[in-house]
């Protein structure tokens, strides 16, 4: 066995060689810095993909207009890879990525790429900043390479019910009961068992918690047992399409609870259906990723994003800050060296990104201030109404009739 | 859960969205029937002419209902040319060739509409795609009940082609015997693409059906491949009638299995039930006997 | 025991490549490659040799993966033991699934899509299942130890799925020379005549079935333990069945070494696609479907089919 140690030591590609036994030297010359790219661009989750990329692509831009300066002004490279929404195609991207000598990677977007590609890394002590995936498990495996720079669906939870409980404090406590809908994979069903123990205990009466498929052809037999149970709130999580047909057929049969309070609801906080469906939309709530709307930074992203006739969705500005922070650790740690990566990321405290986070602050991997925000379909538009810090407008609750 | 308010619409949402499975159903049955092969590429000949309907909308301002009339000729004749020059030749007249050269197709297909038109989501919002008709407890999306109706035509007037055409008793000869309907003179090459055209265009008009309730994407048609797969065997393979009942009562046991079992646990009634038509009557309700 | 030797040889030759490389990328892409061939030739046992073609072996990796998964997570089994579980209840799957539809006399296309049912109600049943996991998945927690059959470095993985796939070549050959090879042919050729001939055709397919169902089952196996972590689509869905009838019939279908020359030219085709096309989405999969089709037009008997001849083997049986 030693022989073999010895040889794959000896030819590890050049760069790793280098950039673990030489000092950061060979990259002073500016040399570019290799950093994977990974979404899932084709197959079912190829939306989310093409936008993750998106993102990633305009922090790129923008860093490499002046690059890294601790580096000698290095640019990054980037690596991209198409995870083709499987896990093994995750991990074959991110093998590929640690052979091109990359020195991070960044993405993955869905919970089980995440945990597949995120572990592939460990192996190569690369280091591996999560962009979206929302499983607990991706951060309490013990890696030390795995950094998750938003909130797992644990802190999403207790941040949308808790948000709830003064949303409906506020209106004079109108709501009780509540009926879940949600996809029925990791993220769909990770949060509805945590809502199924939370809700009861902050006083909230579950009628019903109904699991469906992604895709689901139709909605029409939920939507009427909703009305036929009709809770007070509604709370939808799902994927997009799903979201849209669900919101679609709650307005064909004129269902309107006192609130649709989604939970990462797949659509309740995209442009993209606010646009197309403006009556399904309004007054719908979500709590989901969102960007920080009183950060000038944001706006003027959002407003590149739009000028190229694409939506700014959360896989865009969540991407463009993971990117940006990544490249605040490489200048922190003046080096492309994997290890050093690492523990600049462990003691980051980057505040350049647009989310409304506050500086990070990573406590195994996981970003302390990462939290979701509350929005609500106000006007044709996306406002955030909570928490009051990132507020731009009161909320509407209940829905009028 | 037995409650009629509950039920009524369960019911009657059943048989409006089994009506589309039916002539998505409808299509695949003919082509397994006469060609004998199983269509992988069913689900994406699905996707290509939901994306046709949409753009008839988008760029053409046509209406699904009317872009229906243009696009059934249209996907006639291109289901005609992929069997009589893609899939005919390539597959030798193999059987397992064929099942793998659908399979390439459906990749094909898929992927190329994903590099054409990207993975968006694409969406028609119609003047009357929010219009219900009250029916007792339920609340009935008048697109669907439309839909139910057009499917219905279009399975009569089917059947009636296949009775009473010369081109469908060439079709039915040569469904029932190959060598035999060789033998009399009929163009088997022929009827293979003319049925395949039938079943394509069947495609187009059940794209233009979901069109106002749905959505579009490259991934869009595979959704409908495994239920059109059970409605077919449930049916019997080859029978126009079969399809249309078989879809109407799936379509309902769908519905009725997600009302007390949940939506996710919900699609095993289908699959059990294709279990249990195969495992006792595998020639289905309307096939014939073996 | 010509035909032993060059299995032998061919095994020696791969296990070889761990001491010429040691990129990592070529470990996994081979590592795959090989799981790939492992699960395609359980099936080519049954369709190959028994023309009885399943488009559900998902149902077999699957059970076997997720038997080993909670084994593993919830009774502290240790993972070897696991691997011996998984693969017996993976065989069970396939016993009581062929018991069932060959009872029924399922042949041909009905019997393809009744093992694709039985696929899919797994899979539904496994995406709500609370033991599963349901939607949320099995995590098999890490634990880079020999003894819980997970390892640091690629390099063991790579030889343990050889040998895998070197048993189950050992197998194919048996199979091959075997009397219960024989009738299986016989049955695939005509059904009818061997019945005739007094085979017992039920226990045949019976059989084969269920050796069929363990070979992929052990592949469910390497799976869990290679990428730990399961959920209802990875485990029952249709990429693996794809998956494991595409490496047969494309490598040469019925041949001992068809299911392992389809997974690596099925493989090499995805990444070269990829290479040719960049990073354009859809683009290397439109190219993949194309090259796919046309290998089928021009060689229809698979690889293997066209070595055997060194000529285009003319079309077969025409559908009747």
């Amino acid at each position: 066995m030693s022989r073999l140690n010895r040889r794959r030591f000896l030819s590890t590609t050049a760069l790793g060689a280098a950039a673990l036994a030489a000092p950061a030297v060979l990259r002073a010359q500016g040399q570019p810095i290799k950093v994977g790219i990974l979404q899932p661009t084709s197959g079912a989750m190829s939306y989310s993909g093409q936008q993750g990329r998106i993102g990633a692509q305009l922090a790129l831009d923008e860093i490499n207009a002046a690059g890294i300066k601790s580096l000698g002004g290095a640019k990054i490279e980037p690596v991209f890879g198409d995870a083709q929404s499987t896990p093994e195609g995750g991990n074959a991207e991110v093998e590929k990525m640690n052979g091109a000598g990359c020195a991070a990677v960044v993405g993955g977007y869905v919970s089980s790429i995440c945990l597949a590609a995120s572990q592939t890394a460990a192996r190569y002590d690369l280091p591996y900043i999560v962009d979206v995936g929302v499983a607990d498990s991706i951060v309490t495996r013990g890696l030390k390479n795995t950094f998750r720079f938003g909130p797992g669906f644990g802190v999403v939870a207790k941040t949308a019910l808790d948000n709830l409980v003064a949303l409906n404090d506020a209106a004079g406590k109108i709501a009780k009961t509540v009926m879940i809908i949600h996809e029925d994979s990791a993220f769909g069903s990770g949060l509805a068992k945590l809502l199924n123990t939370q809700l009861p205990e902050k006083g909230f009466q579950i009628i019903e918690t109904i699991p469906h498929p992604t895709p689901t052809r139709d909605f029409n037999n939920v939507v009427t047992k909703i009305r036929a149970q009709n809770p007070d709130l509604v709370i939808p999580a799902d994927y997009y399409n799903e979201y849209v047909l669900l919101a679609r057929t709650m307005q064909q049969q004129k269902v309107r609870p006192k609130a649709i309070y989604s939970i990462l609801g797949g659509a309740a906080s995209s442009y993209k259906f606010v646009k197309e469906f403006p009556e399904a939309a309004a007054y719908i709530m979500d709590c989901n990723h969102w960007f920080d709307p009183k950060n000038p930074k944001a706006l003027d992203l959002k407003k590149k994003v739009e000028a190229k006739g694409e939506f700014f969705t959360y896989e865009v500005y969540m991407n463009y800050s993971a990117v940006l922070l990544l490249a605040d650790a490489l200048e922190r740690a003046a080096s492309a060296d994997r290890p050093k990566v690492i523990a600049a990321m462990e003691t980051s405290t980057f505040s350049g990104h647009v989310m409304p986070y506050g500086p990070t602050k990573f406590v195994n991997g996981q970003n302390q201030g990462a939290a979701p925000v509350n929005t609500q379909v106000l006007d044709k538009d996306i406002q955030v109404i909570f928490p009051a810090k990132f507020a731009s407008a009161k909320p509407v609750f209940p829905m009028p009739a | 859960m037995l409650s009629p308010i509950l039920l009524i619409p369960a019911i009657l949402n059943g048989l409006l969205t089994g009506a589309v499975y039916a002539l998505v159903a409808l299509g695949l049955t003919l082509i397994y029937g006469v060609l004998h092969i199983i269509n992988f590429a069913h689900g994406a000949l699905l996707t290509v002419a939901m994306f046709a309907a949409f753009f008839a909308y988008k760029l053409l301002g046509l209406d699904p209902y009317l872009a229906a009339i243009g696009l059934t000729p249209l996907f006639f004749c291109l289901g005609y040319a992929l069997q009589r020059f893609v899939i005919g030749p390539a597959a030798h007249g193999e059987d397992r060739n064929i099942l793998l050269i659908t399979l390439g197709l459906a990749v094909v297909i898929e992927n190329a509409l994903l590099y054409a038109f990207r993975a968006d989501t694409r969406t028609v919002n119609l003047p009357y795609g929010f219009s219900t008709i009250e029916v007792g407890p339920a609340f009935l999306s008048v697109p669907r009940v439309i839909g139910f109706c057009v499917v219905i035509a279009v399975a009569v007037a089917l059947y009636l082609l296949m009775r009473f055409t010369d081109t469908g008793k060439a079709i039915r000869a040569v469904a029932k015997e190959k060598l035999g309907a060789e033998l009399s003179g009929i163009d088997v090459a022929h009827i293979y693409a003319v049925t395949f055209g039938l079943g394509t265009a069947c495609l187009a008009v059940a794209a233009c059906l979901l069109l106002p309730t749905y959505y579009v994407n490259p991934h869009a048609g595979n959704a409908f491949v495994l239920i059109a797969f059970t409605i077919v065997v449930l049916g019997g393979m080859g029978s126009v009638a079969g399809a249309l009942v078989g879809g109407l009562i799936i379509g309902v046991v769908e519905s009725l299995c997600g009302l007390y079992l949940g939506e996710s646990l919900g699609q095993i009634g289908i699959f059990v039930i294709f279990i249990l038509v195969l495992l006792f009557r595998p020639t289905g309700l309307f096939g014939e006997r073996a | 025991m010509k035909r032993t030797g060059i299995i032998l040889a061919v095994v020696a030759l791969l296990a070889c490549v761990p001491l010429v490389t040691s990129s990592n990328v070529v470990l996994n892409f081979l590592v795959v490659a090989l799981l790939i061939a492992l699960v395609g030739q359980g099936w080519n046992v049954l369709g190959g040799y028994g023309g009885q073609y399943s488009f559900g072996h998902a149902a077999f990796f699957g059970t076997a993966a997720y038997t080993t998964g909670i084994l593993q997570l919830h009774y502290g089994v240790n993972a070897w033991a696991g691997l011996v579980i998984g693969t017996a209840a993976g065989a069970l799957v396939g016993a009581v699934t062929g018991a069932l539809s060959f009872r029924s006399g399922l042949r041909g296309s009905y019997f393809a899509l009744v093992t694709l049912a039985f696929a899919e109600v797994l899979r539904i049943i496994a995406s709500v299942a609370p033991i599963t996991g349901a939607g949320v998945g099995t995590l098999i927690k890490l634990d880079l130890r020999p003894e819980a059959f997970q390892f640091q470095s690629r390099v063991p993985f790579y030889w343990i799925i050889l040998g895998f796939v070197a048993v189950s070549l050992l197998i194919a050959q048996r199979l091959e020379a075997s009397r219960f090879g024989a009738y299986l042919v016989a049955i695939r050729e005509n059904e009818a005549a061997a019945n005739a001939a007094g085979i017992d055709v039920f226990r045949v397919k019976l059989g084969a079935m269920t050796l069929s169902a363990a070979i992929t089952a052990a592949g469910g196996c390497f799976y869990a333990q290679y990428f730990l972590f399961l959920d209802a689509g990875i485990a029952y869905g249709p990429w693996i069945s794809v998956e494991a009838l595409l490496a047969p019939v494309i490598g040469g279908i019925g041949t001992v070494f068809g299911p392992l020359l389809g997974a690596l030219v099925v493989k090499l085709l995805g990444e070269g696609t990829k290479l040719i096309t960049g990073d354009v989405p859809g683009l290397d999969l439109v190219i993949y479907g194309c090259v796919l089709i046309l290998v089928v037009a021009f060689a229809p008997r698979g690889i293997a089919g066209l070595m055997k001849r060194g000529r285009f083997w003319p079309a077969g049986r025409r559908h009747a």
